[in-house]
C-alpha cells in the first residue's frame, strides 16, 4: 500500500521506507553505509554501541539510527560535522578498554572494528590510563574467546536468546566490570553456536579450529553447498593453496538465510584427516599393496562384471547427484538392479507407492509461516539444525508445534505437545491423533486403527491444532525413517494431514537423500522416477546377505547404516567387494579387494537436491587429496572398462544435464496412494526397547572426522546410553557408571547417564558410533551392571 | 540438568523465600515471570544470610522459569546482591561526593579499626561485612551515612555508629 510509504531524506537524497522501519534498514536498502556494531538485521535492536550516530533535523541530539524509527519528513545527515564528531567520540570510548593487538587477533584483516576506526575514528586517542584485561572463558571445542577484546555489542548474547533459542551467554558485572560470559564455566552447547563467530565483530569469539592458521587475505572465496543434511546450506569456502581453511555461511535468504550449522560449518576440518586414502589399493595374498588407477580400476571391472546380476550396490545419501546417477548407471548397465541409498531404513514395504522424491511439501521458507506444526519422529535440532531455527521463529510466531517422538527430545522452544513414546507407541500415539480428528472414509486398515485408539486430551489439542490453523503442516523426521513400521506411519501422517487439512512432507536426511530418488539410487525406480521393471534388493536386504560382488560409495556400512556388525559380517561373507572411499578403515581393509581413492565433496563437482527439491551445483573448490579422483569420474571409467553404453561424459555438467533431462516431466508431491497394515509386535517385556537417531556428529563419514565437532561435549555424550532414572534404579545400575548393553550374543559397555525425558523402558543409544555399530539394528536390549572388581588391597 | 537436580537445586528455597517469590509473582502477569527476578534473588539473598551461591540463583531461575545465565545476569549487575560468601551483617558507608564532603572517610576508617578489617571484607567470625560501597546511597542530605543490613543511618559520628554496631551485635546475642 503506497500510503504506507513514508518519505524522507538522507543525506540529501529522497529515500522511501514503510512506516515503523529504523532509518538503518532504509539507508542499508539505499546503499547508504552507516558504521554500527551491535545492529544486525536477523537480531532484536539492542542500541548499545552508539556506533550508528547520525544528526536527524530538529532533533538536539545526534540519533541512533539503529533504534530511531523513520517519520515523514525526516532530514538525516550522516556525514555532518555533528555526526562525525558523535561518531569519532564513539569509537574514542569504544577504543579505550580494546587491546592493540590487531598483529596476532585473528580477526585483524576482516575486523569490523579495525574497519570503522579506520572509517570513521580519529588517528590519537586521548585515553592514556591503563586498559582493562578480561579472562578467558573455554566455551568449547568450536569458538575460542579472547573477551579482553570484547566491545560489548551483545550480538551473541542476542542470537543465543532469539535465534538459537538456547540462551547462555550472558552479560554479567556492569560499567567497567561488564563481561560477555557463561558465568559459571560451561561449554556452549548450541548446535548452531558458530553462528556467533561471523556475529561477533571484533577477535573476541574467533573460530577455535582455524585459529592462528591464515591471515584472511590469504584466503580464496569459492562457493559450495553443505552435504550433511537436507537442507543444502549455502557457504562459502575459504581456500589457501588448494586447501579448504575455514568455512563460513553464504547468504540465501531461501534456503539457510545467514547462519550455518555448526556440523556444516566445521565439517571440512575430514578433508585433512590421517585417513585419506593417497592411491587406489588392491588386495593381494600378503594383505595389500598400492597399485596405479589402470590396474585397480580393470581389477575392479572384472570383478563386477563377472557379478553382473549378482551386483550389490551401496551410495551414500550425501553422494553428489552425479554419483548418484553414474552408479545406478553402472549397475543396471550390468543387469543388477540392486542399488540403495537408504542405509538407515527398516521398513521397505510402501516404495511402490511413494512419490517420486521425499519432499517438503512446500519451501523452505514457508515453514516458518506454518500455524501448527505436527513433527512425526524427528529430532529436528539433530537432523536438520536450520530447519529446526525456521520451525523455532513459527512457533515464537504463535504456531502451535507438536512432536511425537520415542522419546520427549529438548527444544528450543514450549512445543504444545512433547510425547515421547518409544518405539512402539508410535503408532497408536499416531491413531490417537488420526481418531481425534473424527475421519470418515478411512481404508480397513486405518479404520482398524482408528477404532482401537485410545484418544486422550494430548490428541485433541495436536488435532484442534492442526484442524483450526489455515497453514499447518505435517512432517517425518529421519527417527520415523527409521521405524519398523515406516509404512504405517506414513499412511497415518497422510491421514491426519489430510483430516486436518495440513500439508505433508519428509524431512530428507542428507545432502541428497531426494536427489538420490531423482537419480535412480533406490531399487525399484529408474532415474527420474519412473518404475523399474526389474526391482532389486534394498539396502536392508543388500547388507544382510553375502553378494557376489558389492560396489559402495562413500559408505562405511557398519556406521552408515543402522545394521552395524551385521553388515560388516555380510560384506565379509561377499566375493568380492569395490569401495570408493576417502577415507581408508581397517574395517575396509577387513572386507575390500579393491579400494579406490575418491575425493570429498569440497574437492568435487556436483549438485545437491534438498527438501525442497531445489538443485544447487557446486564446482570442485580444493585441490584433491594425493590421487584421489571424483567419484563421478573413477564410475564413468568403470563404465567405460565395462563397456557399457553413454558413458562419454566430459564433465560432471553432461552427467547432471543428463539426469535433468530424464527429470523434466518430474511432479513433486507428497501422496502415498497404498495402504500397509502395521506390524506385528510381539511386546518383550524381558528387555528393554532400544530409541534413539544418528548422533549429531556421526552423520557421515565426514563428520565424525571432524576433529572439533568430535571434541564437543554432545559428541562424547552420543557415546552413552541414556535412561530414565527408575529405569536406572530398577536395572540395579548407577548413573556415571559402566555397564554392559547387550543384544543376543552381542555385547558392549557403555556408560550409564539419567535422562528424565525417556519414557519408562526405553534406552536411548545413538546410532553412528563405533560402539553402538557393534551392537547392529537391535531394537530390544538388556542392560546389566558390571561386576565391580574387587579391591584386592581391602580384601 | 536432569528432574533430580532440577528438584533438588528448588528445593534450596525455603518456604518463606518460595512464599515471598510467590507474592511479588502475583503483582505481574503469568507470563512475564522474568519481572519478579530482582525481588526473587532478594529473597534468596536473605535466606542465605547475605550472599547469593550459584546454586541458589540456579534455584531462583528454575524456579521462576527463566535462564540461570539471567538470575547471573542480575544478581552482579546490582550492588545489593553479593554472589561471594560475606559476612551476616551488610555495612554499606557511603563515600560519594556529599557524604565524602561530610567526613565520611572518617567513619570509614572508624568501622575498619572496630572490625579490624579493611573495606570489601568480612569478619572472621562471619558477623559484619563492610562493603566497598562504589555509589551514591541517595542521602545527601543526611551525610555521611551507612546502611546496616539495608537500614539508612544518618549523620554519622563514630559515637553514632558504635551505638548502632553495638545494637546489631547486642541482638544477635554478643
Amino acid at each position: 500500500m503506497s500510503d504506507d510509504l513514508i518519505s524522507i531524506e538522507v543525506d540529501g537524497k529522497k529515500l522511501q521506507g514503510r512506516q515503523g522501519d529504523m532509518l538503518i534498514e532504509v539507508t542499508d536498502a539505499a546503499g547508504i553505509h552507516i558504521p554500527r556494531f551491535c545492529y544486525h538485521r536477523k537480531l532484536s535492536v539492542a542500541a548499545n554501541c552508539r556506533m550508528c550516530l547520525v544528526e536527524v533535523e530538529r532533533a538536539p541530539k545526534t540519533l541512533p539510527a539503529c533504534a530511531t524509527p523513520i517519520s515523514e519528513g525526516m532530514r538525516v545527515f550522516t556525514k555532518s560535522p555533528k555526526a562525525i564528531i558523535a561518531q569519532r567520540a564513539t569509537m574514542e570510548f569504544l577504543l579505550i578498554n580494546h587491546p592493540l593487538d590487531c598483529p596476532v587477533c585473528d580477526q585483524g584483516g576482516e575486523c569490523e572494528l579495525q574497519d570503522v576506526a579506520m572509517g570513521y575514528g580519529d588517528g590519537v586517542g586521548q585515553y592514556s590510563e591503563t586498559k582493562r584485561v578480561v579472562k578467558d572463558k573455554d566455551i568449547g571445542p568450536l569458538v575460542a574467546t579472547d573477551m579482553t577484546r570484547c566491545i560489548h555489542c551483545t550480538r551473541c548474547v542476542r542470537f543465543g536468546d532469539e535465534i538459537a533459542g538456547v540462551r547462555e551467554l550472558g552479560t554479567t558485572g556492569r560499567s567497567e566490570h561488564m563481561e560477555i560470559g557463561t558465568y559459571v564455566a560451561k561449554a556452549v552447547s548450541s548446535e548452531i553456536s558458530g553462528n556467533i563467530i561471523d556475529l561477533c565483530p571484533v577477535g573476541a569469539l574467533t573460530a577455535k579450529p582455524s585459529r592462528y592458521t591464515f591471515r584472511p587475505w590469504e584466503l580464496a572465496q569459492q562457493a559450495a553447498i553443505a552435504p550433511h543434511d537436507g537442507l543444502g546450506s549455502n557457504l562459502y569456502m575459504h581456500i589457501r593453496d588448494g586447501a579448504v581453511m575455514r568455512v563460513v555461511p553464504r547468504e540465501n535468504e531461501a534456503v539457510n538465510e545467514v547462519w550455518l550449522s555448526d556440523r556444516d560449518r566445521f565439517s571440512y576440518l575430514a578433508i585433512q584427516h590421517p585417513e585419506r586414502l593417497a592411491s587406489p589399493m588392491i588386495r593381494v595374498e600378503a594383505g595389500w599393496r598400492e597399485a596405479s588407477w589402470e590396474e585397480a580400476l580393470e581389477l575392479a571391472a572384472k570383478g563386477l562384471k563377472a557379478a553382473g546380476v549378482g551386483l550389490h550396490t551401496l551410495i551414500a545419501p550425501h553422494a553428489t547427484l552425479e554419483e548418484l546417477y553414474l552408479a545406478q548407471k553402472v549397475t543396471r548397465g550390468l543387469g543388477s538392479a540392486n542399488i540403495d541409498h537408504r542405509l538407515r531404513q527398516r521398513d521397505f514395504r510402501d516404495q511402490d507407492a511413494l512419490p517420486v522424491m521425499p519432499w517438503l511439501g512446500h519451501d523452505v521458507a514457508e515453514l516458518e509461516q506454518r500455524q501448527a506444526v505436527l513433527l512425526i519422529g524427528s529430532h529436528i535440532r539433530h537432523e536438520q539444525p536450520l530447519l529446526a531455527q525456521r520451525l523455532r521463529k513459527a512457533a515464537l510466531a504463535g504456531a502451535k508445534v507438536s512432536f511425537i517422538n520415542p522419546a520427549a527430545l529438548p527444544q528450543t522452544f514450549a512445543p504444545l505437545q512433547n510425547l515421547g513414546v518409544g518405539n512402539a507407541g508410535m503408532v497408536s500415539e499416531l491413531a490417537g491423533v488420526l481418531a481425534a480428528l473424527a475421519p470418515s472414509g478411512l481404508d480397513e486398515s486405518l479404520a482398524a486403527l482408528v477404532k482401537s485408539a485410545v484418544v486422550d486430551a494430548r490428541h485433541q489439542a495436536i488435532a484442534a491444532s492442526l484442524k483450526s490453523a489455515q497453514r499447518a503442516g505435517v512432517y517425518i523426521g529421519a527417527l520415523a525413517l527409521a521405524h519398523p513400521d515406516l509404512a504405517v506411519l506414513r499412511q497415518l501422517a497422510q491421514a491426519i494431514a489430510q483430516h486436518s487439512g495440513a500439508s505433508l512432507g519428509e524431512l530428507a536426511s542428507a545432502g541428497n537423500s531426494a536427489g538420490a530418488w531423482l537419480a535412480g539410487a533406490v531399487p525399484h525406480r529408474l532415474p527420474g522416477g519412473g518404475s523399474s521393471a526389474h526391482k532389486g534388493l534394498n539396502a536392508a536386504e543388500m547388507l544382510s546377505a553375502a553378494a557376489s560382488a558389492t560396489l559402495l560409495v562413500g559408505v562405511e556400512p557398519e556406521l552408515d547404516s543402522l545394521y552395524g556388525q551385521a553388515a560388516l559380517d555380510s560384506l565379509q561373507q561377499s566375493g568380492f567387494n569395490v569401495v570408493l572411499t576417502p577415507f581408508v578403515t581397517d574395517a575396509m581393509r577387513s572386507y575390500a579387494h579393491v579400494i579406490l581413492p575418491m575425493v570429498t565433496f569440497a574437492e568435487t563437482s556436483g549438485t545437491y537436491v534438498n527438501v525442497e527439491g531445489l538443485w544447487q551445483g557446486m564446482r570442485a573448490v580444493a585441490r584433491p587429496h594425493a590421487e584421489a579422483r571424483p567419484a563421478w569420474k573413477i564410475l564413468r571409467v568403470l563404465g567405460n572398462l565395462l563397456n557399457l553404453d553413454g558413458f562419454d561424459f566430459m564433465s560432471s555438467e553432461d552427467v547432471r544435464d543428463e539426469l535433468r533431462e530424464a527429470c523434466k516431466n518430474v511432479q513433486l508431491s507428497t501422496r502415498i496412494d497404498r495402504h500397509f497394515a502395521p506390524l506385528n509386535q510381539t511386546p518383550n517385556t524381558q528387555s528393554l526397547q532400544r530409541i534413539g537417531g544418528v548422533a549429531l556428529y556421526a552423520v557421515d563419514s565426514l563428520v565424525r572426522r571432524a576433529s572439533a565437532l568430535q571434541d564437543t561435549a554432545e559428541a562424547q555424550a552420543a557415546q552413552h546410553v541414556r535412561l530414565h532414572p527408575q529405569e536406572i534404579v530398577r536395572l540395579s545400575l548407577v548413573a556415571g557408571e559402566r555397564a554392559r548393553v547387550s543384544c543376543g550374543e552381542r555385547q558392549v559397555q557403555m556408560t550409564v547417564q539419567v535422562d528424565d525425558a525417556l519414557p519408562a523402558g526405553c534406552a536411548w543409544i545413538a546410532y553412528g558410533t563405533q560402539t553402538s555399530a557393534l551392537l547392529g539394528d537391535a531394537m530390544h536390549i538388556g542392560i546389566q551392571p558390571i561386576d565391580r572388581p574387587i579391591n584386592m588391597r581391602e580384601a | 540438568m536432569n528432574e533430580q537436580e532440577r528438584a533438588r537445586k528448588i528445593a534450596l528455597l525455603s518456604a518463606e523465600t518460595v512464599a515471598e517469590i510467590e507474592h511479588w509473582l502475583s503483582k505481574y502477569p503469568a507470563d512475564q515471570r522474568m519481572s519478579a527476578l530482582l525481588a526473587a534473588l532478594r529473597a534468596a539473598q536473605h535466606q542465605n544470610h547475605g550472599f547469593l551461591t550459584t546454586d541458589l540463583m540456579d534455584a531462583v531461575a528454575l524456579y521462576l522459569g527463566v535462564p540461570e545465565i539471567a538470575a547471573y545476569e542480575v544478581a552482579t549487575f546490582y550492588s545489593m546482591f553479593e554472589t561471594k560468601p560475606v559476612g551476616q551483617h551488610s555495612i554499606s558507608i557511603c563515600t560519594n561526593i556529599s557524604c565524602w564532603l561530610m567526613g565520611s572517610e572518617r567513619i570509614v576508617e572508624h568501622v575498619e579499626n572496630r572490625l579490624g578489617i579493611k573495606t570489601g571484607e568480612s569478619t572472621p567470625d562471619g558477623k559484619f561485612f563492610l562493603k566497598c560501597e562504589e555509589e551514591c546511597l541517595a542521602a545527601c542530605d543526611g551525610g555521611p551515612m551507612m546502611q546496616v543490613d539495608h537500614v539508612y543511618y544518618e549523620r554519622l559520628t563514630p559515637e553514632i555508629v558504635d551505638q548502632i554496631l553495638d545494637a546489631v551485635a547486642k541482638k544477635d546475642g554478643h
